[in-house]
């Protein structure tokens, strides 16, 4: 029976009036891919934000491993194996492809005060970080600015990134934002080939989510209606009629 | 913050060509053209060439964290004022007593106590400011360069606003200060030396660390970085740089005064920045010379040669993107 | 230290409270809706200066040369807006700090090729040139009690305008959704023209209020444009409110502390290291202050909800 990795209990966050966290409890499996799903403004990427560390819940804790996380900071969080990719790109433009993973690579190296040899010579990190490359097979485009590259190709990177900080789970908030078939199946078999990292996956597009969930739970106006297999959600009568309704 | 010009190490290796050897050019100009002009007998060039190294210094500090930290800091030219003040004070008590403890023409140690009080000042102020982003930063650094410049002006025993009249040179074995082509030689020798620092610093780990913050601090941040002991080090740094830039001055003018801090003169120090463009750990120099050439050029025509200056300054931030040094890159890409 | 003395101070900080707010208001005005960092903010409060002090002489009254003056101050501030400030909305903040400081050197040259180099004193009406008891045995200058509350009518005046008025109610949109006030169909190059305008008459009334006091001078506006961006700093940047509360304190701390600290010093050391000191701590005073506020709160003592 695999272990809870990842936790959440009763975690809220109010803005103003609006709830977007309220009372959500969320265990993330270790191994498996864990969606999130629901319309737009249910709470998603307040959700991760929170996760990640980026925003501080009103109320709630944040499990992770075990220990309680719900005080760190994201870069505290970072180095107990916890990484996310960004909704919107970012990815560092005026950096190569491979400058940029190098980058992710450097931060789980020891400290950064070295103020003398030149990064870009350094093996250490060059080899890593042109491994995770290849692993989203973006290895022909190391030397290319990431200014240069298509939007899939960046989200791509972006997982190259998350990667190379050698995590244990992967916040994933909506890697499939803005992509055309092919980019979005490329990513889906990217993200399939990841085996043994636990994943939460935001998305929006549902033939990715049905692909690549062993379980989903379903968000609405910042809270958790369902959480099951699949074939469970969707045969969810309350889902059906507060999302998936809306898309049959 | 949205980057005034997109730092591009990456495209920087392809334009070696153009622009490092316009850069081995102007060194190597800068090395021979003054003196040359001042073997002939006019010392006029000689002395706006040393200005032009030692504010240099100054603005190729500034870049380390205005440029490369993406670090707007309207404050820098304090660190000019402290480093000059770092020799003044010491000379002042060491002819007319009390202090003994800093009372000394040992060039060494106001050149240590300049570095020393600079980095200090730069590790209080920058712990503070940079809890702060953008705009609040702007004018954070703005408040604190004012206020070490109204400190001295009130410090009458240095007078004030007056100004303080540096009677003799540091001392420093080996160097005739008072000959004006070693004290060039020195200054230019501290030029390349900061030139050559700045670029390892740039592309060493830490240097990606704040270029990379400069870029987005929370993409570093989710990466793992402390952003924030990162980017106070290089404030610490650019200030400890600016601090030695301010003794050199402080040695250069013989005469102190806190205007050189008030934020005229950093404003200064960021439009050279500015204009030799922030993606070249070398563009400030560039950006400098252009400064005190147009400071000629413009005052030799008009006493009011700040209102053509203020104008230029304008359409330069409108039209001109990325400074001389991107321009540089531009013709560089386009040629290959 | 007594306490005629210390009646006297305060009302001379609150009159350098009001004056600051001002300032401080159109510059927070500015930024909270346009995101727009002005550093010629204070050329503006030289130029209602010059204006007054000409104008004052023009007509023979200050008070016809103040009501004239503020509609100049307004034509200046939209020339400058066309020309120059609404090109920069969509630029970043390093770039509206380096075109600004380009005005600055145009605005005080042009001063100075306008007005000459040498200052220029504002005579006052008799009315309001002479002192006025307000308790027993202290007296007052009438004019600087007058600016004091001429800046409360103001700083009440904005809060109507911001609180209860239409363009009040653009500016607090705009301030918290800009696309939405584009949505609503408003023009928004024009409501940002509007409130530089509106900026740019608050910071030269300033400048008219000071000028009979300090005389109207180049570079007036470069000092204390700094204190004003002390007082948004410590307010909270785009706040009405914390630029006001803001504005007092730092009025306040900067007169009281140049007059008393010395005395305050010299209870717990020597005269002579107090009389050293005193003057060094109290030209840094707001500063620190400025700095404490930070350490606790990055964001000022009353940030604006939504940003």
């Amino acid at each position: 029976m695999a272990s809870t990795l990842l936790e959440t209990q009763e975690l809220q966050k109010r803005f103003g009036g609006v709830t977007a966290t309220d009372h959500v409890s969320l265990q993330v499996e270790e191994g498996e891919c864990h969606a999130v799903i629901g319309p737009n403004g249910a709470g998603k990427t307040t959700l991760i934000a929170q996760l990640s560390g980026m925003l501080a819940p009103d109320a709630g804790t944040i499990l992770f491993n075990g220990k309680n996380i719900t005080q760190l900071t994201a870069q505290r969080r970072s180095h107990m194996g916890l990484a996310r990719s960004f909704q919107i790109t970012s990815v560092f433009m005026g950096l190569t492809v491979l400058d940029n993973v190098a980058l992710a690579v450097q931060a789980h190296t020891g400290h950064s005060f070295h103020f003398w040899r030149p990064a870009r010579q350094d093996q250490a990190l060059r080899a890593p970080a042109m491994e995770m490359l290849e692993k989203v097979r973006l290895q022909d485009r190391a030397n290319d600015l990431a200014s240069e590259m298509s939007h899939g190709e960046r989200r791509q990177l972006e997982i190259a990134m998350a990667l190379a900080t050698g995590p244990h789970l992967m916040l994933l908030d909506e890697p499939m934002a803005g992509m055309g078939p092919e980019e979005t199946a490329r990513m889906v078999e990217t993200l399939k080939s990841l085996d043994g990292i636990t994943m939460l996956l935001v998305e929006h597009d549902m033939d990715a989510v049905f692909a690549l969930a062993d379980r989903i739970s379903v968000m609405v106006y910042g809270r958790l209606i369902a959480t099951g297999s699949p074939a469970e959600v969707r045969a969810n009568e309350e889902v059906r009629q507060a999302y998936l309704g809306e898309a049959a | 913050m949205a980057d005034v010009s997109t730092t591009d190490p990456a495209g920087g290796a392809r334009k070696l060509s153009v622009a490092s050897w316009f850069m081995v050019a102007c060194l190597v100009a800068l090395a021979v053209i003054p003196v040359a002009i001042y073997a002939g007998g006019n010392a006029f060039w000689l002395d706006i060439a040393t200005r032009l190294v030692v504010l240099s210094i100054a603005a190729v500090s500034l870049n380390l964290i205005l440029g490369f930290g993406g670090m707007v800091s309207f404050g820098h030219a304090a660190y000019l004022g402290i480093g000059a003040y770092c020799v003044g004070i010491p000379t002042y008590h060491a002819l007319f007593g009390e202090f003994e403890l800093i009372a000394t023409n040992s060039g060494i140690f106001h050149v240590i106590l300049a570095v020393i009080v600079s980095a200090v000042f730069a590790l209080i102020t920058g712990a503070i400011c940079l809890r702060t982003k953008g705009v609040y930063f702007i004018m954070i650094t703005m408040a604190f360069g004012q206020m070490i410049f109204y400190l001295f002006v009130s410090l009458e025993t240095y007078g004030a606003d007056d100004g303080l009249v540096i009677t003799s040179r540091s001392e420093i074995p080996g160097i005739d200060m008072d000959n004006p082509l070693a004290f060039y030689f020195l200054c230019y020798g501290s030029l390349l030396a900061v030139i050559y620092l700045v670029h390892r610093i740039v592309n060493s780990r830490f240097g990606m660390v704040i270029q990379g913050a400069k870029g987005n601090e929370d993409r570093m941040r989710s990466l793992g970085y402390s952003t924030y002991v990162y980017r106070l080090a290089a404030y610490v740094i650019a200030g400890a740089i600016c601090g030695y830039a301010g003794a050199l001055l402080g040695n250069f003018t013989s005469f102190i005064s806190p205007d050189m801090m008030d934020w005229a003169a950093s404003g200064e120090l960021m439009f050279m920045v500015i204009l030799g463009g922030t993606s070249m750990v070398f563009g400030p120099v560039i950006g400098a010379a252009l400064f005190l050439l147009l400071e000629q050029l413009l005052s030799a025509f008009t006493v009011h040669w700040h209102l053509p200056f203020g104008i230029m300054l304008i359409l330069t931030v409108l039209f001109v993107k990325g400074g001389i040094s991107g321009l540089l890159a531009r013709m560089g890409r386009s040629n290959g | 230290m007594d306490a005629s003395l210390v009646l006297i101070q305060f009302l001379n900080g609150m009159q350098l409270g009001v004056l600051l707010f001002l300032l401080a208001s159109g510059l927070t005005l500015t930024f909270g809706i346009m995101d727009f960092v002005n550093l010629a903010h204070g050329s503006l409060y030289m130029i209602g200066a010059f204006f007054c002090a000409s104008l004052t002489f023009w007509t023979g009254s200050f008070v016809w040369g103040l009501l004239l003056a503020i509609p100049c101050t307004a034509l200046v501030g939209l020339a400058v807006e066309l020309s120059v400030i609404r090109h920069l909305y969509a630029r970043d903040h390093l770039d509206h700090v380096l075109a600004t400081f380009g005005l600055i050197l145009c605005f005080d040259t042009l001063t100075q090729l306008i007005w000459g180099p040498e200052g220029i004193s504002v005579p006052l009406p008799d009315v309001l040139d002479g002192q006025v008891t307000l308790l027993p045995g202290i007296v007052f200058p009438t004019f600087r009690l007058v600016i004091i509350l001429g800046g409360l009518l103001v700083a009440g005046g904005l809060y109507w305008l911001v609180n209860h008025t239409k363009l009040g109610m653009l500016i607090r949109a705009g301030a918290s959704n800009r696309t939405m006030v584009g949505a609503l169909g408003i023009d928004i190059q024009t409501l940002f023209t509007a409130v530089f305008a509106l900026g740019a008459v608050l910071a030269g009334l300033a400048g008219m209020l000071i000028a009979p006091i300090t005389e109207a001078s180049i570079g007036m506006g470069n000092e204390i444009i700094i204190t004003a961006f002390v007082v948004i700093i410590v307010g909270g940047i785009g706040s009405m409110k914390g630029a006001f509360i803001a504005a007092l304190l730092i009025g306040l701390i900067d007169t009281m502390g140049r007059s008393f600290l010395d005395d305050l010093f010299k209870l717990v050391m020597s005269t002579e290291a107090a009389e050293t000191s005193a003057p060094a701590v109290s030209a840094m005073l707001i500063y620190i202050l400025m700095a404490v506020v930070l350490a606790i709160r990055p964001q000022g003592l009353f940030p604006p909800k939504v940003r």
